[in-house]
């Protein structure tokens, strides 16, 4: 084990650890614990200049109650939900498709096709964006949330297929040797030998694209206006009045906003890193 | 013991060439929605760069028009330079990271709970980020600027000051990629053999020495991982400069892909052609990047 | 099976969008703010009482989002009304044939008259293209008390503006405060400075862009301006704040001054000013015996070319174009109503740019309306540029003057 356990080194060194670790934690979590403040804060401080101090008093049930009340986060929270759960579903299916093709069948295309799906979901967003607004005005889905399903379970199907077809290529080959031997069509043999032993791996991606296309921003206001179709990344910005900021507003729907990715991450912690981890562990 | 061949079944066409056909078929879903959406998208903005078109009416076709006209804007070389600086400070996240793995890399109760909590600027939203670090670095009231007033006497406005504003941002982008990169690290860490340690360390192999040369060659797969997204999150960087500071003061903190976006689709953008041209600059920059990685991944493919 | 279900439901999506009920109009806007919406809420509830075969259905969008939202619905979904602005900020929808010509509306209700302050701000190649209903005036809001404590009559000239400054610097209190993270009150600024030194004519020929930037009355702007940047007038770091952050320096006295718009009064009321602790003055005169025209935004409706229900949406754009209509509407609004008929408001503020704007030279539409969309931003930052480095004055105009030579060819 690397480097050296402080189990083994000296009470100094193992004291000064454990109290370097929580230290370290609440600076390394500084800026996220301003915003848990702000969130807290009654509007009245922000007007006269109170941002980082205590609050005047409490206004956590004000500021949170407020957010769902006055605002539509709820609204874009369900938008956020109806958008990302299909694509995840979408994204993750189509790929188990796709990798298990690259990763089963010999062809000379097959490097080529695997380039492809890698470097198109590298590209840079900006490269897409013209186009894809105008396709989805044509067919008019724009400012809905089908216009985001369909965008982002095609472009998160680049990684997803990358992932998966890794993954397969390290699952026994044999197994499928076998059972195409007893003459097994390639159809059952993906949906009854394969499938079933691809569950962490499907664990894992899910958990990954949930957070991507939850967190996304970008294309949330390229291709969505108005609130009934707006996830809540994009939505927070309409927090804000037309003239007045309302920043503990911002902060408290932040922390809502970022709370299912988190709540996600922490239940699922393991698949979550394993996914982040799979190419990092070939040799 | 002869083992009884049975005679062969006469198979349907389909049947006898399955396998060939196979993976064309599994791959048509996912490879048509990718042409729709990525591919074809790819090739229509290298195509309405030569327009020049403000979106709402006719394109008028200018051919390398906009392209010449990139060479002597001003903007565009700062967001060069600004992507060029990201992609060089962002790199540090990569030691970095390295850093904090091994510096979690112990087994002292409830070292799971300090792992997930450091890893948790990654799961954040980055507009949650940008918004967060907005706030710090505001002049009057953000901690960082009473820490620096406290320290040297004299206020400091990073977003607003042009000499620093980009450092700002790219700090902010920072703070999530280096809580990835040392997951990734965490993992490496944890897949090192253990016998290879063991075995240095009785031969009195020690501290640095020890992790120049054992450790650090083991983890090479998650280095690798770790700068290719390095690279393309640093090229990338929307969010952010579009959250903390609109491309800002007066455009020294725009970058390629903020530019493109400005240009083409934002409040003031009515060119297309020529956001698109920006788009295709970036795209080619990328394609150097993606290429190299590319040809590694697949020689290590071949070799693995 | 999902795929079914999907497309599915994009049909039914794509035909709902294009039912409409007779005597039904569609109207789309972007007031999401309380008092905005309750107005709007208002004006639909009392268009539909006094016309009863008409439905008003409202789709309301987010403030900013609207902005970009605009140019896809006119294209592809186009509703019967439209909230739009004035100036040469209709210009491209105009252009592009996106807009219907409502100078009838205009000629049957008397529209010339009654909303004659905004008539010029309306009209393109001579047709009227919009109906306005509400305007606000600009200025500068003072710090009243700080005024007394200090001894500083409310400038009226540029001599004495800038000796109020001095006073305030060399009592420790910044005389401006402004935030210029978003760019557009660099504008208000650069408005107010050229309306003042070379009048409104020349202002509506810059921003039409038959003026060069590197034309000597543009520096004679920038070098008055200067005279209030290079000794520091301005609040400190205003390049990282947002309008709103810059308030509170105004609301704890750090700073005197603050050149905005009407709607800077209840966020300072909010902050803890009291009403009587806030002046407003007009914009100070520096070329002597120059006519004085103010920035006046102006928020309007129009109806898309390719609206369904062009009739009921004419009556709509009259109904609200009427004095009564205005005078309610600016009522909630907290603004002012165009129509001159209208009933004068009662908030003292309110009161105060009423006059101003009666009276005023002409009505300037602010920088980000009046110059097209690509010369408003590169103009803004140069203004923004110029605030935080003065000496950067020829270079930025010259970077100007490139722009403007490629956006109005």
């Amino acid at each position: 084990m690397f480097p050296t356990p402080v189990q083994k080194a000296s009470p100094f060194i193992r004291i000064s650890y454990q109290i370097m670790l929580p230290v370290a934690l609440i600076v390394w979590l500084f800026p996220l614990i301003g915003v848990a403040l702000t969130s807290v804060r009654p509007a009245s401080d922000l007007a006269a200049g109170n941002y980082f101090g205590m609050p005047s008093y409490f206004a956590g049930f004000e500021n949170y109650g407020a957010v769902f009340r006055d605002s539509l986060i709820g609204q874009f929270i369900l938008n956020s939900f109806k958008i990302t759960i299909p694509t995840v579903i979408g994204a993750v299916g189509l790929s188990c498709l796709s990798g298990f093709a690259l990763a089963n069948y010999q062809f000379k295309a097959n490097l080529w096709i695997f380039f492809i799906f890698v470097a198109g979901n590298f590209v840079p967003a900006q490269i897409l964006m013209v186009p894809v607004r105008d396709l989805t005005l044509r067919t008019g889905l724009y400012d809905s949330v089908y216009g985001l399903i369909l965008f982002h379970t095609a472009f998160q199907a680049g990684f997803c297929t990358l992932f998966m077809r890794n993954f397969i290529k390290s699952l026994p080959f044999a197994l499928i040797e076998s059972a195409r031997v007893e003459g097994v069509s390639e159809w059952k043999i993906f949906a009854y030998v394969v499938m079933p032993l691809m569950r962490p791996a499907i664990a894992a991606l899910s958990v990954l694209i949930f957070t991507f296309v939850w967190n996304d921003y970008f294309w949330a206001t390229v291709m969505v206006q108005g609130a009934h179709a707006m996830p809540v990344t994009a939505g927070l910005y309409s927090l804000n009045g037309q003239w007045v900021a309302a920043w503990h507003l911002v902060s408290a729907g932040s922390i809502v906003a970022a709370l299912p990715p988190v709540a996600m991450f922490f239940l699922m912690q393991k698949h979550f890193i394993a996914g982040l981890t799979l190419g990092a562990t070939k040799g | 013991m002869t083992t009884a061949v049975s005679p062969p079944v006469q198979l349907g066409w389909f049947r006898r060439n399955q396998i060939k056909l196979a993976p064309w078929l599994f791959l048509a879903p996912g490879l048509i929605m990718f042409f729709i959406y990525v591919l074809a998208p790819i090739g229509q903005s290298i195509w309405i760069s030569f327009f020049d078109w403000d979106g709402l009416g006719k394109a008028t076709w200018i051919g390398l028009g906009n392209y010449v006209e990139m060479l002597d804007d001003t903007n565009f070389y700062i967001s060069l330079k600004n992507n060029l600086l990201w992609l060089v400070l962002y790199m540090l996240s990569v030691p970095a990271g390295l850093g904090i793995a091994l510096f979690l890399n112990q087994n002292v109760v409830g070292i799971r709970l300090y792992k997930s909590l450091f890893f948790f600027p990654f799961v954040i939203s980055q507009v949650v980020v940008g918004l967060m670090f907005t706030w710090f670095y505001a002049p009057d009231f953000g901690l960082l600027s009473g820490l620096i007033q406290a320290i040297t006497g004299s206020k400091v406005a990073i977003l607003a000051d042009d000499r620093y504003a980009t450092y700002g941002i790219i700090a902010a982008g920072l703070w999530p990629q280096i809580a990835y990169v040392m997951i990734l690290y965490l993992t490496g860490l944890n897949n090192i053999n253990p016998e290879q340690i063991e075995a240095a360390r009785m031969d009195h192999a020690k501290g640095f020495a020890l992790f120049w040369h054992i450790i650090l060659p083991q983890l090479r797969p998650a280095t690798f991982i770790a700068v290719v997204v390095t690279v393309i999150g640093a090229l990338r960087s929307f969010d952010l400069v579009s959250i903390m500071t609109h491309g800002g003061p007066y455009g020294s903190t725009r970058v390629l892909s903020y530019y493109m976006y400005e240009q083409a689709l934002s409040e003031y953008g009515y060119r297309m052609g020529y956001g698109a041209a920006i788009a295709v600059v970036l795209f080619l920059i990328m394609m150097v990047f993606i290429t190299f990685f590319i040809t590694r991944m697949i020689a290590q493919e071949r070799n693995g | 099976m999902f795929i079914k279900r999907l497309s599915l439901a994009a049909f039914a999506l794509a035909l709902s969008a294009s039912t409409v009920l007779a005597g039904e109009i569609v109207l789309n806007s972007d007031q999401s703010d309380p008092a905005p919406k309750k107005a709007m809420e208002q004006l639909i509830a009392d268009f539909q009482a006094a016309n009863p075969g008409i439905t008003v259905k409202w789709n309301n969008f987010d403030h900013e989002g609207y902005k970009s939202a605009i140019n896809n619905f006119l294209k592809a979904n186009p509703p019967d009304v439209a909230a739009w602005y004035a100036g040469n900020r209709m210009a491209p929808q105009v252009k592009a044939g996106l807009f219907e010509d409502v100078t009838d509306v205009w000629e049957k209700n008397g529209l010339n008259d009654t909303l004659k302050s905004a008539a010029s701000s309306m009209t393109i190649d001579g047709k009227k293209w919009g109906v306005p209903y509400t305007y606000y005036q600009w200025g500068i809001y003072y710090r009243a008390d700080i005024f007394k404590a200090q001894g500083i009559e409310p400038p009226k000239t540029w001599a004495e503006l800038v000796a109020a400054c001095a006073k305030l610097k060399a009592a420790g209190i910044s005389p401006f405060a402004i935030g210029t993270k978003a760019l557009w009150p660099t504008g208000g600024w650069f408005d107010y400075m050229d309306l003042r030194v070379n009048g409104y004519q020349f202002h509506m020929d810059l921003t039409s862009g038959k003026v060069p930037y590197t034309d000597p009355k543009v520096k004679a702007v920038f070098d008055k301006w200067a005279e209030l940047v290079k000794p520091g007038y301005y609040i400190e770091n205003h390049a990282a704040l947002d309008w709103q952050d810059a308030m509170p320096q105004f609301v704890q006295g750090k700073a005197a001054m603050y050149l905005m718009g009407n709607f800077v009064v209840a966020p300072m009321k909010a902050g803890g000013l009291k009403e009587d602790q806030i002046g407003f003055l007009q914009f100070p005169e520096i070329t002597a015996g120059m006519p004085k025209a103010e920035d006046a935004p102006t928020d309007t409706f129009h109806i898309p070319s390719g609206a369904k229900n062009k009739e009921d949406a004419k009556k709509f754009l009259a109904f609200v174009a009427s004095a009564d209509a205005q005078t309610k509407l600016n009522n909630i609004l907290g603004q002012l109503p165009v129509n001159n008929k209208s009933a004068k408001p009662d908030d003292k503020f309110l009161n105060a740019g009423f006059s101003v704007l009666a009276n005023a030279a002409g009505l300037a539409q602010f920088f980000d309306r009046d110059a097209p969309a690509d010369m408003a931003k590169a103009g803004m930052e140069g203004f923004q540029k110029f605030m935080v480095h003065p000496e950067m004055e020829d270079a930025i105009l010259a970077d100007l003057e490139k722009v403007r030579a490629r956006v109005y060819k």
